[in-house]
């Protein structure tokens, strides 16, 4: 069989994306028709900017998704006399398959390799964003709400945080030794109550006058959370559906400790702007309780910067997951992510400059439309 | 062959290191004595007993706080010293990436804020959420592969930066400096850009567009100075984000200064210099969050005066 000329490979992998290419027109037809309708969101679709970034953004969410059907080959599997192959190049004896992207350094698929990578990047960073919102918010509330000993406290412990390099943070709580002392685990038991907390907090401010179905919220809240709590946490789920990886445990907890701090920060700082206005003295004057007007009152209003700032920080996520990969930190060493892969590439980047490419392009492109999503969003919700 | 695990403890035995953290804790940081041990041979050893003072009578405490940061294992010199070394050459890098960095910086943000919504702050904001969008590792494997590859390159730079250490040239430093100053310079414009486009609606501005003042002395001699305070605050918060950037772009491009070393102390368990590094980071991050307070009470009248 013969190679691939440039031209041909590009069209090859537009082709692998078919799936890709239906479901987002479908939601880009969809959206716009009824985006009047769709608040927010459909007015995303009014800015260029935030409606490139949203096209990016959905590109990579649906690859991530559809991964199983986009990939060319096992992207673990290593196939003999690929090492290395430039990008187009056939596999030995198998009739109308190539290696789009090439061979990297064990033979793999560079092409399948990016795109299940996706799917790792984007199982981790917006759920670690999502964790350290809700922790940051369950302690932001009340620290720019009451203020005074309890404001300072907290401040202080996010500034002992924030004072440390990340890097540094990474290099000690993902280290074999540290998680002997099973300090990632005690952090993954703080960390992940706070959702729980969250949330029957959020329900039992708003019915507790209504018990019944303050009880059944709150009820089925405490079921699943706690379920998934001990699975997630201390994988002790009798069921073993909520499960995860203790290499992976490690890099989110690392990765929600953090960032929650900032996001303290944040959430403190509106909160601190916000109980001065005045809607929030007619909830006062209501008689209706702190957590109430905290989380009814003041975080509904606070959504614009959060939802925000949720963008731009899922970005910086994906970045700190690459930098971890990128010191081979916590992750294993077969993975696919994009960090990891671009660690792997850049020994051999004088020579064979194929592989660490398309990670390190996927990367950015991922980024790069957070970013523009987050600035569309910024303007049109600036609007009102 | 491994050690059985009775060497092992030992071995922690003899050297101190099996007593709780905190007392451990204390001998580090110099409030508690260090640890002396006399073996049946009568043969002393201690903490603070080294090649260098043991005839005279070695000192009771021997911490941080007395100026002794250890011993570096993977190195095999004093702490003190890898230490210093590192920092004057990572010093070296932040200077010419803060040299590239902040200019460029500030000409973009005020170029794009001066006419918020024109053609020229589109093209430029678009060009620092691009930078901002790609992390060391991305631009530096990038810069790598167009300007350094043997294969493929233009070749007009090293790819690595180890000659950088005894001599800076054009040639080998420009891409680790690019790479960081780069990441950088995105968050600092958009700063810049956002607070410059503030500073222009403002009443004075319009005050002085209808006097018939000149756009660019409007800019230059009305705005600017306003315009520059925030930006000044960010500078300053970026320290933290450079410090990890120190670490990525020493190691991809093999320079070795603090960022390397606390990469090599983590990666072999050279707890010593690994404390020292962290203290030496931390210490970093602190002084610029104070330079940064107290710049901005200098800089802005409005609370100086208060």
């Amino acid at each position: 069989m013969e190679k691939l000329s440039w031209l041909e490979i590009f069209i090859s992998i537009i082709g692998q994306f078919t799936p890709v290419w239906i479901a987002m027109a479908i939601i880009f037809a969809l959206s716009i028709i009824y985006k009047r309708r769709l608040g927010l969101y459909g007015r995303l679709f009014d800015s260029p900017v935030g409606m490139i970034g949203f096209g990016i953004v959905l590109f990579w969410v649906l690859a991530a998704l559809l991964a199983d059907v986009i990939v060319t080959h096992d992207p673990l599997a290593q196939v003999s006399g690929m090492k290395n192959k430039v990008p187009g190049t056939p596999v030995r004896g198998v009739e109308g398959s190539w290696y789009l992207l090439g061979g990297d350094n064990l033979a793999r698929d560079v092409f399948s390799r990016m795109v299940m990578g996706a799917r790792h990047v984007l199982s981790i960073a917006p759920t670690a964003t999502a964790f350290a919102f809700m922790v940051g918010i369950t302690l932001g509330l009340p620290a720019g709400y009451f203020g005074k000993r309890l404001d300072t406290f907290l401040s202080f412990l996010s500034n002992l945080v924030l004072a440390f390099p990340v890097i540094l943070l990474f290099y000690l709580l993902v280290t074999p030794e540290i998680r002997v002392t099973g300090i990632p685990m005690i952090m993954a038991g703080v960390l992940f109550l706070f959702p729980i907390i969250f949330v029957v907090l959020l329900w039992q401010s708003r019915y507790f006058t209504q018990p019944a179905k303050r009880n059944l919220f709150v009820g089925v809240t405490l079921v699943i959370g706690l379920w998934a709590y001990s699975g997630l946490a201390f994988n002790a789920d009798p069921l073993n559906i909520f499960y995860m990886d203790s290499n992976l445990l490690n890099v989110f907890v690392s990765v929600v400790f953090v960032n929650s701090p900032t996001v303290f920060r944040i959430v403190r700082g509106i909160t601190l702007d916000i109980q001065t206005r005045d809607y929030v003295a007619a909830a006062q004057t209501r008689g209706e309780g702190a957590w109430y007007i905290m989380l009814w009152e003041i975080l509904p209003n606070a959504r614009g910067p959060l939802i925000v700032d949720f963008c731009l920080r899922i970005g910086y996520t994906t970045i700190l997951l690459g930098t971890l990969g990128f010191f081979g930190l916590g992750v294993s060493p077969e993975s696919p992510d994009w960090g990891s892969t671009i660690n792997d590439g850049r020994k051999l980047l004088g020579i064979y400059p194929h592989p660490a490419l398309p990670p390190t392009l996927a990367l950015m492109s991922l980024v790069l439309g957070l970013n523009m999503l987050a600035d569309g969003l910024r303007e049109e919700s600036l609007k009102d | 062959m491994r050690m059985t695990d009775a060497e092992v403890t030992s071995w922690l035995e003899k050297n101190g290191y099996a007593k709780p953290v905190l007392v451990r804790y204390g001998e580090w940081l110099g409030v508690a004595p260090g640890w002396v041990l006399e073996d049946t041979d009568g043969k002393v050893t201690g903490r603070c007993i080294t090649y260098k003072n043991k005839d005279t009578v070695p000192p009771r405490f021997c911490g941080i706080l007395q100026g002794n940061f250890g011993y570096s294992s993977v190195f095999k010199e004093p702490v003190e010293v890898i230490v210093n070394r590192r920092l004057a050459l990572t010093g070296k890098l932040m200077f010419w990436v803060m040299i590239v960095m902040v200019p460029m910086a500030l000409l973009i943000g005020v170029m794009a804020g001066m006419r918020e919504g024109s053609r020229t702050d589109r093209s430029l904001s678009t060009f620092s959420i691009i930078t901002t969008a790609t992390p060391e590792y991305v631009s530096g494997v990038i810069f790598i592969v167009v300007f350094a590859s043997s294969a493929t390159g233009l070749k007009w730079f090293k790819g690595t930066a180890t000659s950088a250490m005894d001599e800076i040239t054009f040639a080998n430093f420009t891409l680790p400096v690019m790479t960081m100053a780069l990441y950088g310079m995105g968050y600092i414009a958009r700063m810049t850009r956002a607070s410059m486009a503030e500073v222009m609606t403002t009443q004075y501005i319009r005050t002085a567009r209808l006097k018939g003042v000149k756009f660019h002395n409007i800019v230059l001699k009305h705005a600017l100075r306003n315009a520059l305070i925030a930006p000044f605050t960010v500078i300053m918060l970026q320290f933290p984000w450079l410090l990890t950037g120190v670490v990525i772009v020493e190691t991809l491009f093999n320079y070795k200064g603090l960022g390397w070393t606390l990469v090599q102390a983590a990666g072999n368990n050279d707890v010593e210099l690994l404390l020292s590094c962290s203290i030496v980071a931390v210490l970093v991050v602190l002084i610029t969050q104070l330079i940064s307070d107290i710049g901005y009470v200098y800089l802005n009248p409005r609370i100086r005066i208060s």
